[in-house]
């Protein structure tokens, strides 16, 4: 994908790690999944994502613990290698190249040293017909080995991973395609077909979607597409099966999964409630409802106490013991559609984007972690397919982020169009967003588009709608006790067309407005019309202000290929070009302007400033199908590159949503080196899971290293810790119901480790003193201290000379020393 | 793992009135008490003495009713003619009454005869009021004339003849005892000053005038007539302050509640409206069954006391604070508060181990019905009688969150005739509700389409469809009424917004047409 010598167009973010089923490691501390073309290690007890596993040149498709060392992972991926790992330290061992694409993989504890690979026929290459291979996997020293010695075991299986299963100590391998299952037997080298009928009679749907075999007992279990479960025994003759059948679910079964032991089926479909049927008694069953969305994979971790499942909305799901939800670990949800643009939240700087049904998500694009969903609609999402749902398909930020606005519709066929404005206002307590006002129905037709006005004294809100109006949405002072609300302060029209797109200008003092070939120029401040302008033929598909030294500009983009650039001083056009530009997006930090255009069905990219004739940038063939939704997003920290071509890229990063979902995003070089640099810094003992704490502590503890190692020579006597001193050593050795109480012990315990600001060294001494002192008085009777006149020596003087003293009197002396007089020589010293 | 959403119920702004500290205060009052007189009530008077009586003219005599009595406790009736403007003198002993006949009579509150006639005047004596010193009357007539009396000698001091129609209302000051004023059907007010031969001050209202009222501090001069209600500064000269319009007939009567800060006015129109002094925004209406001729208010506005032109008393007392605390104690409910809070204020000790409880989340009765998906009986549930009659927008709801599940039509379906008759009650009583139209259309579209197999075989249901069938057909032709309004003020509005030409530089280019239409802001209707 590089492109350009400095500028390269990354893959940024939200891979999908629901493609494949996860797997959990045997202390089930580490869950590891495929995403995009890594594998990622997260922890099972922190959901935080540990490291990843690189080298897959292509789509990861299968991840399976080595049956033979379980630290071993083998994974396969479309690039035809399958590759073995140390997950724990993310070491690649070994590489097999098999040289086709793979699809998904299978291993068994009872084949050692063989993997199942699914594969497509090898001499249909272009065709859908896929067959399960066993490969030997050479035993050789060598990193890259060639693994080419494939045998076939079934042919025509579906290339889907949940279609095929190992049996009873791996005694044979179970696979279903369409109406059919096919059990082969690797004793007998023989294999036996049972099919189903179609059966559309009672809207049965037969065909198969995945299956599962019972680890201890002879009994396949197998998912159907009207949502029944088939129970099939005694299938080791051709004629005399028997199958039992559950029904719960009641659309198609996506998963089943039996736990380790047998007892439980677990199964998973589009309701997102996790079924536990009771392997003995089968009427019996357990639910563990509204998991989110809907179930895609099932894996249980090899001792059977973690549960894990992939939802269709880019989650990973740990439940622990079947009840209770541990952890989740979310990627960015990509649904069916990205109806909102993508949006930069001014507080969090993180991406917001449709997300869930019915949600929005906050997702950081510098972490790669999803922040949290908001939950616009607030109604009980129903999972069921043909419905007609709520969505939300517009949402703006003010510009201090004080204030969501968002847009959801529901359409229903042949009926009205439901619209819903809501106004959010965040809330500093809570840290998130909460419902101030909701408008229903604010236009009679779709908003087209909606925007707050970027001026800091008043928040505005504009919609414009097919309707023929746009409506200025104003904060209703707030004269009563409770707080204000959103009301309708003006509605404009013109001529009854249909307005498409507005936008405001930098300092919020125009506002523009494209009415179908013309663009209105109105002063928010007094609704007055300004002034038109018009350059048909072609509809205004998308406007612009140019911004900071080009604010005098407005830019549109007209369906007819055309983008005109009109000056405001002269109300005249200044120039147009033609080209057919989907997108226009502003930096918000500088002048430019970001064009998409699309051309002979793939997109362009053309970076200018409205003042200048030359493009700063441009990037023909950036990627397939038409660029939706594009967003600048600022930098945390600038960049300072001096070269002309990636100068735009300093202040903020431009992200793109291609058709197909892709989240990309343009990097420099410089960029590339300063990141590779802050990985290698970040490198920590990953026996630990990397949390913030973690990382905060251990951030601490280095500083605290430093600190020391600083001040090596004047301290030298100090680098001792406390817990060395003898004293304590045997303090914490001593069993506890001969100490003294702990309330007793603290005092003394913390004034050791205090530091007085008198030199260190004569601290040292004292507290050793101290503690000897101490000891001797529980041991009782005292002889001479020996250290006793040396501390004297600063303490008191006067004491020097004193003639000989009775017990009583030295008792009493030895009491008044035990006191902590430091901040008295701390007094003399001043 | 997300715990069930409940249904939303979304609230409906609340129309009407919002509540503040005056519309509490004005409506802490009693039902009205109603007293039949015999004639039209044209004057009210309160006595300023303790009991606070208060005198009632109307017809051909004068009663005098207690603070809480319903029965006169004393009755004037020596009058030839109607009788007007029944007054207390300041220390509640005397009365003094005008009459069409002309005559001015003189009573003592506890006799029965007049115990002065000031004879006098050629017409109809409408105004009569003492004046601050308590020795003269003043008197105002339909001969044009107002004059001063002496009580002692029950003779005439001074007239004046400066008015050019009937005089029908006046005041006297309370601070001066020469200073009084007049208003008249001429469409002036006159300042007098009994030392001085003429008025001293004249100011016009431009409408007959009904009533004046002086401000206790008599800085200020209130004045009604007409539609108007006007207030003069008569330290200024008589610069007119304010003008009033908000009844839409002819102001009779004007009153001060007792501190001051409330001006009322009563009116043909049938509305008492109460003003705040300082700004003289409307800050509470009351109305009344007819068209009202006085108003006055007992001292701490005890109670409120309006005559009508039909001859009817109504009298408001205010709520003492016992009785208010009463209606609160009846509404706590019956639980004790003891056993709710049993437990709940617990403080745990230094070394207690807290166990934190789930907070148990309360779902409604239909929402735990949609949570097992029995959305008949959800159905059921949202149709019970309470509350579907008195919150309609629940059951609204609830249809609405079937329909987006898609399960709506199997919810109405399989229902009996008394099922059936309850759910079309309720679509005939809500349908036409702007609020709930849309849901309720799309409901009865289905009932439509699941019942209409069975339709005749009832006639309960039958009797419901046709009223329905009424219905809608009505509501129709209105929303096509409205929609013929709403184009004629477009085009009233288009007329009367100056065209504006909207700046065009350039003018090769050709620019469409320039000026923007601007429609109504607020809700639009839509037809069903």
């Amino acid at each position: 994908m590089v492109v350009h010598a400095e500028i390269r167009m990354v893959h940024r973010g939200g891979s999908k790690i629901n493609f494949r089923e996860p797997v959990i490691t045997h202390d089930s501390r580490f869950l590891l999944c495929a995403a995009g073309e890594s594998v990622n290690v997260y922890s099972t007890s922190t959901e935080e994502y540990v490291h990843d596993l690189q080298g897959h040149t292509d789509l990861v498709t299968g991840v399976v613990l080595n049956p033979s060392n379980h630290l071993q992972v083998y994974s396969c991926s479309a690039d035809g290698t399958v590759r073995l790992w140390d997950f724990t330290d993310a070491i690649l061992i070994k590489t097999f190249i098999i040289g086709y694409p793979i699809y998904s993989i299978y291993v068994s504890e009872k084949h050692g040293g063989v993997v199942f690979l699914v594969v497509p026929m090898a001499n249909y290459k272009s065709s859908e017909l896929f067959q399960l291979v066993a490969v030997h996997l050479p035993h050789s020293g060598d990193q890259e080995v060639e693994a080419r010695e494939l045998s076939a075991v079934l042919c025509d299986v579906s290339h889907h991973p949940g279609a095929a299963s190992f049996g009873r100590e791996g005694e044979y391998i179970a696979a279903v395609k369409g109406l059919q299952l096919e059990v082969f037997f690797f004793k007998k080298q023989k294999s036996y077909r049972f099919s189903l009928k179609s059966g559309m009679k009672k809207g049965a749907k037969n065909a198969f979607t995945c299956v599962s075999c019972h680890p201890k007992e002879d009994c396949i279990a197998t998912g159907h597409e009207d949502g029944k479960i088939r129970m099939w025994r005694n299938f080791n003759q051709k004629k005399e099966y028997t199958y039992s059948t559950l029904h719960w679910h009641h659309g198609a079964v996506n998963t089943l999964c039996f736990t380790p032991e047998g007892t439980n089926l677990l199964s998973g479909g589009i309701e997102s409630v996790l079924v536990h049927w009771h392997y003995t008694q089968e009427n019996q069953k357990d639910f563990l409802p509204r998991l989110g969305a809907a179930i895609t994979h099932i894996a249980v971790s090899p001792d059977g106490s973690l549960f894990c499942t992939s939802h269709s909305d880019n989650k990973i799901t740990i439940i622990q013991s079947c009840v209770k939800v541990s952890a989740v670990i979310q990627g960015l949800v990509k649904g069916d559609g990205v109806w909102t643009n993508l949006i930069i939240d001014p507080r969090s700087k993180a991406l917001v984007l449709n997300g869930k049904p019915g949600h929005l998500q906050f997702y950081s694009l510098h972490h790669d972690k999803q922040l949290y969903n908001l939950d616009i609609v607030q109604q009980e999402y129903i999972h069921e397919e043909g419905l007609d749902q709520f969505e939300v398909v517009k949402a703006a930020f003010d510009a201090r982020g004080d204030w969501l606005a968002t847009v959801e519709e529901r359409r229903k066929k042949g009926a009205e169009l439901e619209i819903n404005l809501k106004l959010w206002a965040y809330d500093e307590l809570t840290q998130s967003f909460v419902l101030n006002t909701t408008v229903t129905a604010p236009h009679e037709d779709r908003i087209t588009a909606m925007f707050f006005s970027p001026s800091p004294e008043t928040t505005m809100l504009v919609t414009t709608s097919l309707d023929g109006h746009f409506k200025a949405w104003l904060l209703a002072d707030h004269s009563d006790a409770n707080e204000g609300f959103w009301a309708c302060d003006f509605v404009g029209g013109y001529h009854l067309l249909k307005p498409g797109c507005c936008s405001f200008s930098a300092d919020g003092s125009l506002l523009s407005v494209g009415f179908q070939e013309v663009v209105t120029v109105w002063s928010p401040a007094s609704w007055e019309l300004l002034t038109t302008l018009s350059q048909p033929p072609g509809a205004i598909r998308d406007l612009c202000f140019g911004r900071l030294s080009c604010s005098k500009y407005l830019l549109g983009a007209s369906t007819k290929n055309q983008l005109c650039c009109w000056n405001l001083l002269t109300c005249s056009l200044e120039w147009s070009t033609p080209m057919d530009v989907s997108l226009l997006q502003t930096d918000p930090l500088s002048e430019n302007i970001a064009a998409f255009c699309s051309q002979s069905g793939s997109s362009d990219l053309f970076v200018f400033k409205p003042s200048e004739p030359r493009p700063l940038y441009s990037q023909k063939a950036l990627c397939t199908g038409k660029v939706q939704h594009a967003v600048f997003a600022p930098r945390d920290q600038m960049l300072e590159s001096c070269e002309e071509r990636t100068q735009w890229l300093n202040r903020s990063q431009l992200y793109f949503l291609t058709q197909h979902m892709d989240l990309l995003t343009f990097s420099t070089k410089t960029e590339e080196d300063r990141l590779l640099a802050s990985s290698k810094q970040l490198m920590v003992d990953d026996s630990v899971a990397v949390t913030p704490f973690y990382l905060l502590l251990g951030k601490h503890r280095g500083q605290q290293l430093e600190k020391q190692e600083a001040l090596t020579n004047p301290m030298a006597e100090r680098t001792q810790l406390p817990q060395g001193s003898i004293a304590i050593k045997e303090l914490l050795h001593t069993p506890a119901h001969v100490l003294p109480s702990a309330s007793f012990l603290c005092a003394m315990f913390v004034r050791s480790l205090l530091i007085s600001s008198s030199s260190a060294r004569e601290e040292k001494e004292h507290e050793e003193g101290e503690m000897e002192r101490e000891k001797e008085e529980e041991d009782s009777e005292g002889e001479a201290d020996p250290r006793l006149g040396e501390s004297a020596t600063w303490g008191h003087p006067e004491e020097f000379g004193a003639p000989a003293l009775t017990k009583a009197q030295e008792r009493e002396l030895r009491k008044v020393r035990t006191f902590d007089h430091s901040w008295l020589s701390s007094l003399l010293d001043c | 793992m997300a715990s069930f959403k409940s249904t939303k119920i979304p609230i409906y702004p609340k129309l009407g009135e919002k509540v503040t500290p005056d519309t509490l205060y004005w409506k802490n009052y009693k039902a009205p008490v109603q007293i039949k007189e015999f004639g039209a009530v044209t004057s009210i008077d309160f006595s300023s003495l303790a009991p606070h009586n208060y005198a009632v003219t109307a017809s051909t005599r004068i009663h005098i009713y207690g603070p809480f009595s319903t029965e006169p406790v004393k009755t004037f009736t020596r009058f030839k003619d109607t009788a007007y403007s029944g007054k207390f003198r300041s220390d509640g002993q005397l009365l003094v009454a005008g009459c069409e006949d002309s005559v001015v009579r003189l009573f003592d509150v506890s006799g029965k005869v007049a115990l002065r006639v000031f004879k006098g005047h050629t017409k109809g004596v409408h105004v009569t009021d003492f004046t601050s010193d308590c020795y003269h009357i003043l008197t105002g007539s339909d001969d044009y004339t107002c004059r001063l009396w002496d009580i002692p000698n029950s003779t005439e001091l001074t007239s004046y003849k400066e008015h050019t129609d009937y005089i029908r209302c006046g005041t006297t000051s309370k601070l001066n005892r020469d200073i009084f004023i007049t208003g008249s059907y001429d469409h002036t007010l006159r300042v007098f000053d009994a030392r001085v031969e003429k008025s001293v001050m004249t100011m016009d209202h431009s409408q007959p005038v009904e009533s004046v009222l002086l401000y206790p501090s008599e800085g200020l001069l209130v004045s009604a007539g007409g539609r108007y209600v006007k207030v003069w500064d008569l330290l200024k000269g008589g610069q007119p302050l304010v003008s009033l319009k908000n009844h839409h007939k002819t102001v009779t009567c004007l009153s001060l509640s007792s501190n001051g800060q409330r001006l009322l006015s009563a009116s043909l129109d049938r509305h008492v409206k109460i003003y705040n002094t300082t700004n003289y925004k409307v800050v509470h209406n009351f109305d009344y069954a007819a068209s009202i001729l006085s108003l006055a208010l007992a001292p701490d506005d005890e109670s409120i006391v309006v005559g009508m032109t039909n001859g009817v008393l109504s009298i408001k007392h205010r709520k003492s604070p016992e009785e208010k605390r009463e209606m609160v104690g009846k509404q706590r409910m019956q639980p004790v508060y003891r056993i709710f809070v049993k437990g709940r204020n617990y403080v745990p000790k230094k070394d207690d181990f807290l166990v934190s409880k789930p907070v148990k989340s309360h779902l409604a009765k239909y929402d735990k019905q949609l949570k097992k998906f029995n959305i008949s009986k959800a159905l059921d549930t949202a149709l019970e009688s309470w509350r579907r009659n008195r919150k309609p927008e629940i059951t609204v709801a609830v249809m609405k969150e079937l329909d987006r599940r898609g399960t709506l039509k199997n919810a109405l379906a399989g229902r009996d005739e008394q099922n059936l008759s309850q759910l079309l009650n309720f679509l005939i009583g809500n349908v036409v509700d702007p609020r709930f139209t849309p849901v309720l259309v799309t409901a009865t579209e289905m009932i439509l389409d699941i019942y209409q197999a069975v339709v005749g075989q009832s006639s309960v249901v039958d009797r419901q469809l046709v009223r329905l069938q009424e219905l809608v057909e009505r509501e129709v032709d209105y929303q096509q009424d409205l929609l013929e309004v709403l184009g004629m003020l477009d085009t009233l509005f288009a007329t009367s917004l100056p065209r504006k030409e909207v700046p065009c530089p350039g003018s090769s280019r050709p620019n469409g047409l320039a000026e923007g239409s601007l429609g109504a802001p607020g809700p639009q209707l839509q037809a069903a």
